[in-house]
């Protein structure tokens, strides 16, 4: 296979700008393109839907509306009412990643979630963030977290490594999530593509498949944003509540 | 693989550290806060509208119990005023029954006395007219004077027997 036809080929980061800071990298990438890109769309969408500031919202402005309540939702459920400082953080957070996936979606663009470093960034800073949060609160009790109540102390040497190792893995699994899901389906579809292409008038087979999957994709796209947001809130809330 | 490019590594954090924290600043500063108030106002109008609808309901129902009380208190005026006339019309018509009944009395009275006179003086003149026929009687079949006492008696004894 020739290097521009592997399914691969979607994710290599491209220097469009090369900056040099102090001997470190900050080139201005395809992948920083499609980050500024994002900012201004979500910040437009925003804004502008919201302009009317309608009482009965226009259709733009539902959807505000209603990604609004459903992260507000989200937290209120998930952490209660002391998760309302973080409101603003988990909404940017589903926001980016939202429209970092569904921005993915248009041929030829870029999918900035299907690099591992950019999902566990996100993941190593919540995961830091939630446990000094919960250090911060409880002090020692926050270790308590690692040993789940009414468990006979006997179990204890068996259970607390086992806990320990769950939170650990937390920024693997949450970043390696995202990343793997994104990664997947763009690979897969750009295979399917290749086909359609190689099949020439048989190639509407895999064509129909490619809709098919594209939806599928998009909602992936959607609900992998979303579980972010959840699983932020729910690590959120351990370190606030430590486990009820 | 892309994705395991280390030296790509630098570029991307530092842009994705850029453009979130931006992203984050817009949103809490700018957005977020729009977003809430509309959504606050809305909120509050509803309530608003709730509770005027409920205060306008109240107002309705208060108006149509004094409306039922007014309805109520008229019917039993308008009766009392219709037994006070029934009453009067006829304490009225018992008057004048009484005053009729008594001028009617005055005057039945009145003409019994007329009456009585009259058959008073009827009878006085039949004795008179009984004694004075008995009297020529006796002078034209006997040819003498029948004392005119004697004669009253007779009439007198004869008229009791008829009565």
């Amino acid at each position: 296979m020739a290097a521009g036809e592997s399914p691969l080929e979607q994710f290599a980061i491209k220097r469009l700008v090369e900056i040099n800071i102090g001997g470190v990298d900050a080139s201005f990438t395809n992948s920083a393109a499609m980050m500024v890109i994002v900012v201004v769309l979500v910040t437009l969408f925003l804004t502008l839907s919201m302009r009317g500031n309608a009482m009965v919202p226009t259709r733009w402005q539902s959807i505000a509306e209603l990604s609004y309540e459903l992260i507000a939702k989200t937290v209120r459920d998930g952490v209660g009412l002391e998760g309302r400082k973080y409101f603003p953080f988990v909404f940017t957070l589903f926001m980016f990643i939202l429209f970092c996936n569904l921005l993915g979606l248009i041929p030829y663009s870029f999918t900035v979630t299907s690099h591992i470093v950019v999902t566990f960034a996100f993941a190593a800073f919540i995961f830091i963030g939630v446990t000094i949060l919960g250090l911060v609160r409880h002090g020692a009790k926050f270790f308590s977290l690692f040993l789940p109540e009414g468990v006979p102390i006997a179990l204890a040497p068996l259970l607390v490594p086992i806990e320990i190792i769950s939170y650990l893995s937390r920024p693997i699994s949450l970043s390696v999530r995202l990343a793997a899901n994104m990664m997947a389906g763009h690979t897969i579809i750009k295979v399917f593509a290749g086909f359609v292409v190689a099949l020439g008038l048989f190639g509407i087979a895999p064509f129909v498949f490619l809709i098919l999957l594209y939806a599928l994709e998009t909602m992936i796209a959607f609900l992998q944003a979303y579980v972010f947001a959840v699983l932020t809130c729910l690590y959120l809330n351990d370190s606030i509540h430590l486990h009820h | 693989m892309p994705q395991m490019e280390f030296a790509d590594y630098a570029p991307q954090l530092i842009w994705l550290a850029i453009t979130f924290i931006t992203l984050y600043v817009l949103m809490s500063r700018i957005a977020l806060p729009r977003i809430a108030d509309v959504l606050e106002q809305r909120q509050l109008r509803l309530s608003n509208d709730l509770e005027q609808a409920s205060a306008l309901r109240d107002e309705a129902t208060k108006a149509l119990e004094a409306y039922e009380a007014t309805m109520a208190e008229a019917r039993s005026q308008a009766h009392a005023i219709a037994m006070e006339t029934r009453d009067k019309i006829a304490a009225e018509a018992e008057k004048r029954r009484a005053a009729f009944d008594a001028e009617l009395e005055a005057q039945t009275a009145k003409e019994e006395e007329r009456i009585q006179k009259a058959i008073a003086e009827v009878e006085s003149n039949v004795r008179d007219v009984a004694i004075a026929t008995a009297q020529a009687a006796g002078a034209k079949l006997l040819g003498e004077d029948l004392p005119a006492d004697a004669l009253g008696r007779a009439v007198d004894s004869q008229m009791e027997q008829r009565a």
